[in-house]
């Protein structure tokens, strides 16, 4: 998933399952069913997971563009002088 | 949301916090009930009434209970236990409870009932004051839910008293 996709995915799944919280909590309310309510919000719940946790591909339309290994063969790594600190004396 | 862990360990967390909510919540609703129960007790007959070797009283009686509790029901009620208590005051101590009878109602639809029963529990005084004691039948119920806080109250019936004598 890019980040974009992830972004999306995030605000989904707590939509969703607010959505499907309320819902069930007025479905149950009306119906005077405890099970009726926790019925419908697991099967919210399991929704939800399938569509945000896989790793579809429609949140993957901006992908990254990662450079190409030959590529970065062609442009080595800057060399990195490391400088010794002195400890400064204590007062 | 960076792998398929992560947002699975999102999704359950949030989604189990939101259930926490809404049990809260269902629990808060049930304030909204306003219960109208009713109940009456009636002495048939004082099977016996003997001194034990103890030296403690014991009287065993037969009663007919009948109560009307569907009002108690909510959509969030599991079950509601009932029992009933006869109170009595002596010169040892102000308030005696001897559990005498309980139940255990499943359904509303359970909950308008007439028992003939003899007292499931022992009616027995610590000492020997219950010769022509005056006491009261109280019913208490205790509204168990099936998430959240659970509810009791009682119907104290008033007017029962114990022969003078043994028998």
């Amino acid at each position: 998933m890019d980040w974009q996709g992830q972004k999306l995915v995030e605000q989904i799944m707590q939509i969703m399952l607010l959505v499907f919280a309320v819902t069930a909590f007025v479905a149950g309310y009306v119906l005077g069913s405890f099970q009726m309510m926790v019925l419908v919000y697991a099967g919210g719940v399991t929704l939800t997971g399938l569509i945000t946790i896989p790793n579809w591909p429609f949140f993957n339309r901006h992908p990254l563009n990662w450079l190409d290994p030959s590529e970065a063969e062609k442009h080595p790594k800057p060399q990195v002088t490391v400088i010794s600190k002195k400890k400064g004396s204590k007062k | 949301m960076h792998s398929f862990g992560y947002r699975l360990n999102g999704l359950l967390t949030f989604a189990v916090t939101i259930l926490a909510l809404m049990c809260a919540i269902t629990s808060l609703s049930d304030n909204f009930n306003t219960p109208s129960p009713s109940a009456e007790i009636k002495i048939m007959n004082i099977n016996w009434f003997q001194k034990q070797p103890q030296g403690h009283d014991e009287v065993s009686l037969t009663m007919n209970v009948s109560a009307d509790l569907q009002s108690l029901f909510t959509w969030n009620t599991k079950q509601v236990f009932i029992f009933v208590a006869a109170e009595y005051e002596t010169r040892k101590n102000s308030l005696n409870q001897v559990s005498l009878w309980d139940a255990i109602i499943p359904a509303k639809e359970h909950a308008k009932f007439w028992t003939h029963t003899s007292n499931k529990y022992r009616f027995v005084d610590q000492g020997n004051n219950l010769r022509g004691k005056k006491f009261n039948l109280t019913l208490h119920w205790h509204v168990m839910p099936k998430t959240g806080k659970m509810f009791a109250d009682k119907i104290v019936l008033t007017g029962y008293s114990l022969p003078e004598e043994y028998r």
